[in-house]
């Protein structure tokens, strides 16, 4: 079950850039990228934990502020010779509504 | 008796439609045609070119009188359909009612018109029809016309290159940061602006436009930032919405638009529609191609043929004379995604492909988009494009063809571009002297022209000149490239950024051609800067491009937290600054206050969200920011000088702080610190910094090139000066000549190394023009620099940066 509830829209982002969501299970990381596509990663580097919403956004990528891994925004992959990953979020766009399934946390929360 | 079929819009969607519809059976129906235009079907693309003046009116009527005559198609053109009875199964057009077995809804969409005041005036217009086509160009006519264009898409810049032509003053005002990003990439909506600037169309992007001004009619536009354009004419063209009103009248499901199933039938099964006010899988189109698939559904449908829409790919050309343009599919980036982008800075062409799986996701063509209908169809098809990755990009006719050159941008160069600003040396002079005295190594080309003579930083240019005119026998050394983003190094780009007047970034990477479409973490910082210190008063700073300490002006700490460090003016406080500073940290519960190696106060452990509250309570007691987080100028330490100290020579803190202040704000290619101690015995470590002071009793020793970081290097002497205005503007100059040349992230000493001392020395001290031209020229940056940033985001800029988007608590379960 999809529980899709609104985050914002998408003027609330500066494109090449992010805005937090905070939720009961963590802050989360809303991206814009140059073309308007919209991602959902976990604020939290898995390396020492830096917020990459702070990060400098390129392609659907952010580098973290604290180190300078590069993440995939769409998959959550660390790139290149660093490795490791964060957790994604279903994000959908409706017109200039973005809105991320709710459901997902109270899954993560049981697990 | 044969059914009643009647047809509300006589647009171009019903207009196909009853075509097919003749074709498979001219006898089912009796069909009548509402209009709400007083005229029948036209091509309603071509209304662009008939405003430009370049077709008539009647050129672009698609169904005459004749025709509806021929297929006796009962027609009630003016005539606006207001309700629709389902019960009864008939329309009312006003008083009047018109029976229908079955209906078919086809009008169109509505221009959007936002609501700001104003928007009733006379004089406001949308672009939809042949009325509004009329309007504009009758306001065309008159003398000094001025028209202004809300909207930077497909119709808006179509109207704007239109009235134009037509001899109007035109400004288009786009909300987004670039024209037509809906279709377009930054990239090829900079090349798209360049050209229509070239046209004499005034652009103008990120407009927020607050209220159209005038009294009997419109005469000016007023943006948020209080910008004005007068305007004759105001043009709203900035989106459209599917026309439901009569069809949300009578109960149809309705969401953006009229939803319909695959067969165009409505939640009414006597009821379809097609063209733009439709909805199929959530989805509305604007543009005709689908909008004719659907009228072959409908028309097959309505005669009980079976028949299914399938949703379809778009692309979009502008029909702006002399501009190509072609935008297909879907060109977001993503990671499993690649691209493949051409630049070619000189002919203004720009290509990019974006593929998944080998396949064509989308393609965006500008300046040569012969290829556009080729790249469609394997779009479409979903055809594996593994065999020709290679050479894709260059098109179908080359397929088997050539590799990209690396020299291709310095091949491009006009002969008179600057290569050497130090000397004023251009491209041909060095082409032409190498060729003409046959020269054949560098140290020749310098002795001959001078360019590369000076500071060196166009080095690497004049190589590649020297390579491209001698071909393989010259070897330039290799250069380190800036990035994986291009095979251009620093200086080059430095140099270019210069000598071709780029100014945004997406001018840079288009021009220099670039070979990713937005840069990476590396090369977008750099050029931020390059373009902050080439172009102070005209550059518009991307923070989207700054590391987030700049972004922020905080310095981020190992937990996400911040620290916060004001200015202390040469190291010197007040009981008052010191309480105000224990105040905030009460206030704020900041957790550690530690004074800093560079004489001051640092507060650490402040939540991102306090920041702007933290620097209201700091601003108050009159402190700005310290840029402890900038590439720019961080301290000035002093000692306590002449003063104070028994063996002090000058007023050290004075010449200090005096630097300081005059120096704030500014950004520089790495940090810059400096120290002023007042007599040799150098309290204030003056001789390890990047720039350094030692007070003597006949005036000022300057120094510069120290490290006491990463490395540990004693300073250079530059010279010595006598007076604190000297030491002031020469240490200013020398600054400066540092901002204009260094690589990002080089400090004063590596950049020193490279340039050579005495080339800085006889720059700085022996050529007083030149020294004079570097302090000008920096003074001239701070009137934009010297901005306090921290009071501009207590006053609201960039609120965005410190607050979450959202807040969400645990979803309820669904029941
Ligand atoms: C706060 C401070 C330490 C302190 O508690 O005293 C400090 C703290 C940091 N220094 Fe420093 N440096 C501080 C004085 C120095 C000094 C001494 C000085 O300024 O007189 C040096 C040696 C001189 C020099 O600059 O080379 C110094 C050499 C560095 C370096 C090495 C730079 C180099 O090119 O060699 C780095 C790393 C870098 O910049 O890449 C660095 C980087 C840092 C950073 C910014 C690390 C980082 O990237 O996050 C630290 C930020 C902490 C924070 O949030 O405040 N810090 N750092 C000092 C702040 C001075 C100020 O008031 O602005
Ligand atoms: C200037 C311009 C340039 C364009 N360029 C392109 C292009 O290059 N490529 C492309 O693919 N598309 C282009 N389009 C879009 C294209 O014209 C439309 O997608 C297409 O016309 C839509 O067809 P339609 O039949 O759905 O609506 P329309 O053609 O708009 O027809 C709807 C008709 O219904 C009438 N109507 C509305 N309500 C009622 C009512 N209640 N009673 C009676 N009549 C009513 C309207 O007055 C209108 O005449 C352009 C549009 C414009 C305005
Ligand atoms: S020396 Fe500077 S960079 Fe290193 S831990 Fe200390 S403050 Fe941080
Ligand atoms: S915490 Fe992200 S790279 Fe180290």
């Amino acid at each position: 079950m999809s529980d899709w509830i609104e985050v914002g829209k998408l003027d609330d982002i500066p494109q090449r850039g992010a805005r937090c969501v905070n939720t009961p299970i963590g802050r989360i990381a809303v991206f814009r990228t140059a073309t308007d596509e919209v991602y959902a990663i976990e604020d939290r580097c898995p390396h020492r934990g830096g917020p990459l919403s702070q990060g400098i956004v390129h392609g659907a990528q952010v580098t973290c502020p604290l180190h300078n891994w590069v993440f995939s925004l769409e998959t959550g992959d660390a790139q290149g010779a660093d490795e490791g990953a964060v957790r994604t979020f279903a994000l959908k766009r409706e017109g200039e509504r973005i809105l991320m399934d709710a459901s997902i946390m109270l899954a993560v929360a049981a697990e | 008796m044969t059914e009643k079929l009647v047809v509300v819009g006589a647009g171009m969607a019903s207009g196909r439609m009853l075509e097919h519809l003749f074709e498979a059976n001219p006898d089912a129906f009796d069909v009548t045609l509402f209009g709400a235009e007083p005229r029948g079907n036209y091509n309603r693309i071509m209304l662009s070119p008939v405003l430009a003046g370049e077709k008539t009116y009647d050129e672009i009527v698609t169904h005459d009188a004749n025709w509806y005559a021929e297929n006796g198609v009962n027609c009630r053109f003016g005539e606006t359909v207001t309700r629709i009875d389902r019960k009864a199964k008939v329309v009312f057009s006003g008083e009047r009612e018109t029976p229908y077995d079955k209906l078919v809804i086809a009008t169109g969409s509505a221009p959007f018109i936002i609501p700001i005041a104003g928007k009733d005036l006379p004089g406001v217009m949308a672009f939809r029809d042949l009325d509004d086509v009329d309007a504009m160009a009758a306001a065309a006519g008159k003398p000094n016309a001025k028209a202004v264009v809300i909207g930077g898409g497909l119709l808006g810049l179509e109207a704007a290159a239109a009235l134009r032509l037509r001899g109007m003053e035109v400004v288009v005002l786009h909300l987004m940061g670039h024209l037509m990003e809906r279709q377009l990439d930054p990239a090829a909506g900079y090349l798209l602006q360049k050209e229509l600037e070239g046209r004499g169309i005034k652009i103008h992007c990120k407009a927020q436009t607050k209220a159209v001004l005038g009294e009997e009619r419109a005469e000016a536009v007023v943006l948020e930032d209080g910008t004005i354009y007068p305007a004759d004419i105001v043009v709203m063209a900035v989106g459209i919405r599917p026309e439901t009103r009569i069809a949300v009248d009578a109960g149809l499901y309705v969401e953006r638009g009229i939803v319909v199933n695959d067969q165009m039938v409505s939640s009414d099964p006597d009821i379809l529609a097609v063209g733009e006010c439709v909805e199929h899988e959530s989805i509305c189109y604007g543009l005709v191609a689908p909008l004719y698939d659907m009228a072959k559904v409908a028309a097959k449908t309505l005669v009980k043929e079976d028949a299914a829409f399938r949703p379809v790919e778009t692309a979009t050309q502008l029909k702006v004379t002399g501009v190509n343009l072609y935008s297909a599919g879907d060109f977001a980036e993503g990671d499993d995604r690649e691209e493949i982008v051409l630049r070619d800075g000189s002919a203004g062409i720009y290509k990019r492909l974006v593929l998944k799986e080998n396949r064509i996701l989308g393609a965006v063509l500008y300046g040569e988009t012969a290829d556009g209908s080729w790249f469609f169809n394997m779009l479409k098809k979903g055809t594996d494009v593994a065999e020709m990755r290679d050479t894709l990009i260059f098109g179908q006719a080359y397929q088997g063809g050539g590799q990209l050159d690396p020299m291709a941008a310095v091949a491009a160069l006009p002969d008179d571009t600057e290569i050497c600003g130090c000397n004023g040396v251009c491209k041909g002079k060095i082409v032409g002297t190498i060729t003409e005295k046959g020269l054949t190594t560098l140290d020749a080309v310098r002795a001959h022209t001078k360019a590369s003579n000076s500071c060196g930083t166009c080095t690497g240019l004049v190589e590649q000149l020297m390579r491209l005119t001698l071909g393989d026998t010259y070897n330039p050394a290799a250069v380190q490239p800036m990035c994986g983003c291009t095979d251009l190094g620093h200086d080059d780009v430095r140099r270019l950024i210069k000598a071709k007047g780029l100014k945004t970034i997406p001018a840079v990477m288009q021009e220099l051609e670039w070979k990713t479409s937005c840069g990476c973490a590396k090369c977008r910082p750099a050029l931020n800067y390059y373009l902050v210190a080439d172009w102070p008063d005209e550059y518009a700073d991307d923070y989207q491009s700054r590391f987030v300490n700049e972004r922020v002006h905080a310095n981020i700490q190992k937990d996400g937290t911040y620290s916060v460090v004001p200015r202390m003016w040469g190291g010197v406080t007040s009981s008052k600054e010191l309480r105000a500073i224990a105040d905030v940290v009460d206030k704020f519960n900041i957790p550690t206050v530690k004074v800093t190696g560079g004489q001051r106060i640092d507060m650490l452990g402040i939540q991102k969200e306090d920041l702007p509250a933290v620097w209201a309570d700091l601003s108050k007691a009159g402190f700005v920011s310290g840029h402890a987080y900038a590439k720019g100028l961080r301290t000035v330490k002093t000692c306590v000088g002449s003063d104070w100290c028994r063996f002090g020579t000058q007023d050290s803190t004075g010449l200090g702080i005096r630097i300081e202040k005059f120096m704030w704000g500014s950004w520089t290619p790495a940090k810059v610190k400096m120290a002023v101690s007042g007599c040799p015995r150098n309290c204030a470590e003056a001789t390890c910094k990047d720039v350094g002071v030692v007070c003597v009793d006949s005036g000022f020793e300057i120094h510069f090139a120290g490290a006491a970081g990463l490395d540990i290097k004693g300073t250079e002497v530059l010279g010595l000066v006598k007076t604190e205005d000297e030491a002031l503007e020469v240490i200013v100059a020398l600054v400066q000549m540092y901002r204009e040349q260094a690589r990002y992230l080089e400090r004063i000493y590596k950049w020193a190394k490279r340039v050579g001392i005495e080339e800085i020395r006889r720059q700085i001290m022996e050529d007083t023009g030149k020294r004079k031209a570097f302090f000008d020229r920096f003074v001239f940056s701070q009137k934009f620099a010297q901005v306090d940033p921290w009071s501009e985001r207590v006053s609201g800029k960039d609120k965005h940066e410190f607050k979450p988007m959202a807040e969400l608590g645990f979803p309820q379960a669904a029941e």
